[in-house]
C-alpha cells in the first residue's frame, strides 16, 4: 500500500522533467534488437555493396574499383532468370490464393472447434521434414511413369498445357509446371495461416447483419467477408511472394535448365563460378525490384485504411 | 419516406408464432410458445438476462432455426426462409456495423442490396433522423457506444421492414440520450405505423414505449398484456416483481363476501375483490404496491372498511418526490411503503410504531404455491 503511494506521483511528472537515466529505459531495451540488426543485417549489406561494386579474381584478388558496370552486366545477362522469377512466383502466388482462401475460410467459419485444430496442424505439418526432402518428394510425384503423369495424360490434359508453353513433350518433370506446383506447395502454409487469422477475426454477426439486410450468401462474402479479410489477402501474397521470387530449389530439383530462376543464377555465381560482384549485384538487383513491386502493391491495396 | 414506411406497413405486419421453441442440445432456451403480435404495434419482451428474449427475436429474424413450431409473418410462412428473404430487419444486440464501411454504407447496405434508387437522399434523411448527419463519413469505429447504437437502429429502419426486430437497442445509452430515444423509436413507430418488436430487461423502458408486453421467465411467456394491466394485474409473483415493486403478504382464504375474499394474515384481517385474485387457492399472497399504501403513527385513526396493518419502521430513505419506508408488519414481512413528500411526518423514524392502510380494492390475490421471490434481485442471485 505505501509502496503504491510513493510510487503514484511519478506518474505525473512530464516527461521531460523525469530523470534521464528512466527517459532512455526503452532505448536500453532496444539495444539487444538494434546490435542484433547491425551485426547480422547492417554489416552483411555493407559489406555486400562493397563486393558488388569490386573487380578482379579469387586468385589475384578483389578491388573495390566502383565498378558499376557490374550492375548492368549482370541484369542483361540474366533478365530472363529474373523474368522467370517474378512469373513463376507471382503465379505460385494465385494459385495459393485461389487454393487457401476456401481452406482458411473453411476452417475459420465452417469447421467445429476440434477439426479447426487438426486441419491446421496439417497445415503446419509439412514444416516438420525439411525443405529440401519435401521438394524431392514432389519429384517423384511428378515423375514421367508417376500416377499423376499418367492421370493427366489420359485426360489429354498435358497437352493442353503443352500449347500454352508450361510443359513440354507430354511429361511434368522439368516444366516451368512442375516448378510452380513445387513452389505453391511449399509456399501455400504463408498463404493459409494470415488468411486464417484475418478471417477468423471476423465476428459471425456480420454475416447475420448482411443477410438480414437482404445479402444473399455470396453477396455476404463479396461485400462483407472478402473486404474485411483484405489485410490478410496482403499479408499471405507478401509472404508468398517474396520469398518465393528468391527461391532456388524448386527450379533447381524440378525444373531443367530453362527454367532457372534469379536464385539458381547468384546460387551459381557465388558458389560454381565464383564471381562475388555479380553476385552480390544481383542480389541487390533482386531486392531493389521486390521492394518496387512490394511498394507499388502496397499503395493499390490502400493497407493503412484496412488494417 | 414516412408514405412509403406506411405503405410497408399496411402489407400486413402481423407476427405469429405459434408452438416455436429452441433447444441447445439437452438445455431450454425457449419452451414452446404462441405469440401474436398484431400489425402496427410495439411489442416488447421484457426479461431477465438468459431467460431467450434474444432466441426468440433471432428465430423471427431467421437467423436461428427453431427446434419445433412456425413462424408467420403477415399471414405468410417463413419458417423456411433465409434471413434474406424475410420482410424483417433487425437492430443487434452487439449492433455488428460492418467495420470497413462507413457509417453512409452501413446505413445504405440493405437498399443497394435490393437495387433501390435514390440511395443518398434516403440515408441523409436517416442520419438526419438519428442525428448523426455529420459523421456519415465515418467508421463505426470512431464513434461513441451511443451513436453505433444509433447508426444500428438507422440501418434496420431505412429498408421500410413489415416488422422491425429490436435487441436492446438502447443499452449502451446514458439515461438523458436513452429517454430521448425512447421518445423518437415511439415516435417513428406511431409515424409509420410499423410493428416493432422490442427486447429489453429494463421494464420502465418497456411499460413507458409498448402497448403490449410480454414478460419472459426461463424460457417462458409468464404473462402478456397492456403496460397498465400487468402492473395492476399480475398473473405470478415473478411478474409482481419483476415489474415494478410489490409486497406479498402470505394469507389464509377465510371466507368471501359480496365480490371480496376475506383473508387472514397473521393477526390482521384483510379483504381483496373476488376478481383480482389469479387463484382458487386457499393459501395466497396478498399483494399490493408501495405507492397505494398509506403510512399513519400508530394512534392514528383509520377509517372502516380499509385494509389495516401495524408495525415498525425500519428504514426510511428521502428520494426528493417521495420517502421509501420499509415497515416491519406484525404479519412477519417487510413492507415497502412509497409516501408522497406532501406533508411529511417527521415521527416516522425508524422504530416508530405505524399503522399501514390501504383501499382492499389495490390488493390483488396470487397463488402462494409459488416462490414469493420470483422475479426480485435476490431470487435471480
Ligand atoms: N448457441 C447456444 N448454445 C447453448 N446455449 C445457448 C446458445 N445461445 C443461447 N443459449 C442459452 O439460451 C438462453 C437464452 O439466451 P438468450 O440470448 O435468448 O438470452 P436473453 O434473454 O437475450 O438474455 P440477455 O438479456 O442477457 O441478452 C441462455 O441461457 C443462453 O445461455
Ligand atoms: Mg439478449
Amino acid at each position: 500500500m505505501t509502496a503504491t503511494a510513493e510510487a503514484a506521483p511519478t506518474q505525473v511528472i512530464p516527461l521531460q522533467d523525469r530523470p534521464p537515466r528512466r527517459r532512455l529505459t526503452p532505448y536500453w531495451l532496444l539495444l539487444p534488437g538494434l546490435a542484433w540488426l547491425v551485426v547480422f543485417f547492417v554489416v552483411p549489406m555493407v559489406y555486400q555493396a562493397s563486393t558488388s561494386l569490386q573487380t578482379g579474381s579469387l586468385e589475384q584478388g578483389f578491388q573495390l574499383t566502383w565498378h558499376f558496370s557490374t550492375y548492368w552486366d549482370a541484369l542483361s545477362e540474366y533478365k530472363w532468370h529474373f523474368v522467370r522469377s517474378f512469373g513463376f512466383s507471382a503465379i505460385a502466388t494465385l494459385l495459393c490464393l485461389a487454393i487457401g482462401y476456401p481452406l482458411a475460410y473453411t476452417i475459420a467459419f465452417k469447421a467445429s472447434k476440434r477439426w479447426r485444430n487438426v486441419i491446421l496442424i496439417l497445415v503446419i505439418a509439412p514444416f516438420f521434414t525439411s525443405f529440401l526432402i519435401r521438394t524431392l518428394a514432389w519429384k517423384t510425384i511428378l515423375s514421367d511413369s508417376g500416377p499423376v503423369v499418367e492421370t493427366l495424360n489420359a485426360l489429354h490434359l498435358l497437352s493442353l498445357t503443352d500449347a500454352i508453353g508450361l510443359t513440354t513433350g507430354q511429361r511434368l518433370l522439368a516444366t516451368p509446371l512442375a516448378v510452380i506446383c513445387g513452389l505453391t506447395y511449399n509456399f501455400l502454409p504463408f498463404m493459409i495461416l494470415p488468411l486464417y487469422t484475418s478471417l477468423e477475426r471476423i465476428d459471425p454477426r456480420l454475416h447475420e447483419a448482411a443477410g438480414d439486410l437482404y445479402a444473399r450468401p455470396f453477396t455476404t462474402f463479396r461485400k462483407v467477408t472478402f473486404p474485411i479479410s483484405l489485410p490478410g489477402v496482403v499479408a499471405g501474397t507478401l509472404l508468398t511472394f517474396i520469398p518465393a521470387s528468391g527461391d532456388y530449389i524448386n527450379a533447381q530439383l524440378l525444373g531443367s535448365p530453362s527454367e532457372q530462376m534469379i536464385g539458381n543464377a547468384i546460387q551459381k555465381q557465388f558458389l560454381n563460378v565464383l564471381d562475388y560482384p555479380t553476385a552480390a549485384a544481383l542480389s541487390f538487383i533482386l531486392m531493389a525490384l521486390i521492394l518496387g513491386m512490394v511498394t507499388v502493391y502496397m499503395r493499390k491495396a490502400g493497407t493503412e485504411e484496412l488494417v | 419516406m414516412t408514405e412509403q414506411l406506411r405503405e410497408a406497413a399496411t402489407a400486413g405486419g402481423d407476427v405469429r408464432l405459434t408452438g416455436i421453441g429452441k433447444t441447445y442440445g439437452a438445455f431450454t432456451a425457449v419452451q414452446p410458445l404462441d405469440l401474436t403480435v398484431p400489425q402496427g404495434s410495439f411489442f416488447a419482451l421484457l426479461g431477465a438476462s438468459g431467460c431467450g428474449k434474444t432466441t426468440t427475436l433471432r428465430m423471427i429474424a431467421g437467423l436461428e432455426e427453431p427446434t419445433s413450431g412456425t413462424v408467420l409473418i403477415g399471414g405468410q410462412d417463413v419458417t423456411a426462409l433465409p434471413p434474406y428473404k424475410r420482410p424483417v430487419n433487425t437492430v443487434f444486440q452487439s449492433y455488428a456495423l460492418f467495420p470497413h464501411l462507413d457509417i453512409f454504407e452501413n446505413v445504405a447496405f440493405g437498399l443497394r442490396r435490393r437495387g433501390k434508387k435514390d440511395v443518398k437522399k434516403q440515408v441523409e434523411e436517416m442520419l438526419e433522423l438519428v442525428e448523426l448527419g455529420p459523421y456519415a463519413r465515418r467508421k463505426p469505429h470512431q464513434l461513441s457506444g451511443g451513436q453505433q447504437q444509433r447508426v444500428a437502429v438507422a440501418r434496420a429502419l431505412i429498408n421500410h421492414p413489415q416488422v422491425l426486430l429490436l435487441d436492446e437497442p438502447l443499452g449502451a445509452l446514458d439515461l438523458k440520450l436513452r429517454r430521448q430515444m425512447q421518445l423518437e423509436l415511439k415516435r417513428i413507430q406511431t409515424e409509420v405505423g410499423i410493428t416493432f418488436v422490442h427486447v429489453t430487461h429494463d421494464q420502465e423502458e418497456a411499460m413507458t414505449m409498448a402497448d403490449t408486453i410480454a414478460v419472459m421467465n426461463g424460457g417462458r411467456v409468464e404473462q402478456l398484456g397492456a403496460p397498465a394491466d400487468l402492473y395492476e394485474n399480475p398473473g405470478s409473483t415473478f411478474v409482481a416483481n419483476f415489474l415494478g415493486q410489490s409486497n406479498l403478504i402470505p394469507a389464509e382464504v377465510t371466507g368471501s363476501a359480496d365480490g371480496s375474499l376475506l383473508l387472514s394474515a397473521g393477526g390482521a384481517r384483510l379483504a381483496m375483490p373476488k376478481a383480482r385474485c389469479a387463484t382458487e387457492a386457499s393459501s395466497v399472497y396478498l399483494g399490493v404496491r408501495p405507492e397505494k399504501i398509506t403510512i399513519a403513527g400508530a394512534d392514528s385513526e383509520v377509517a372502516e372498511g380499509r385494509n389495516r396493518i401495524t408495525g415498525t419502521v425500519v428504514d426510511s430513505s428521502f428520494i426528493g418526490v417521495s420517502t421509501q419506508y420499509v415497515v416491519r408488519a406484525e404479519t412477519g414481512q417487510e413492507l415497502a411503503v412509497f409516501e408522497q413528500n406532501m406533508d411529511r411526518d417527521t415521527r416516522l423514524t425508524p422504530g416508530a410504531p405505524v399503522v399501514l392502510h390501504w383501499n382492499p380494492a389495490h390488493s390483488f390475490g396470487l397463488d402462494a404455491a409459488q416462490a414469493i421471490d420470483a422475479g426480485t434481485g435476490e431470487a435471480a442471485a
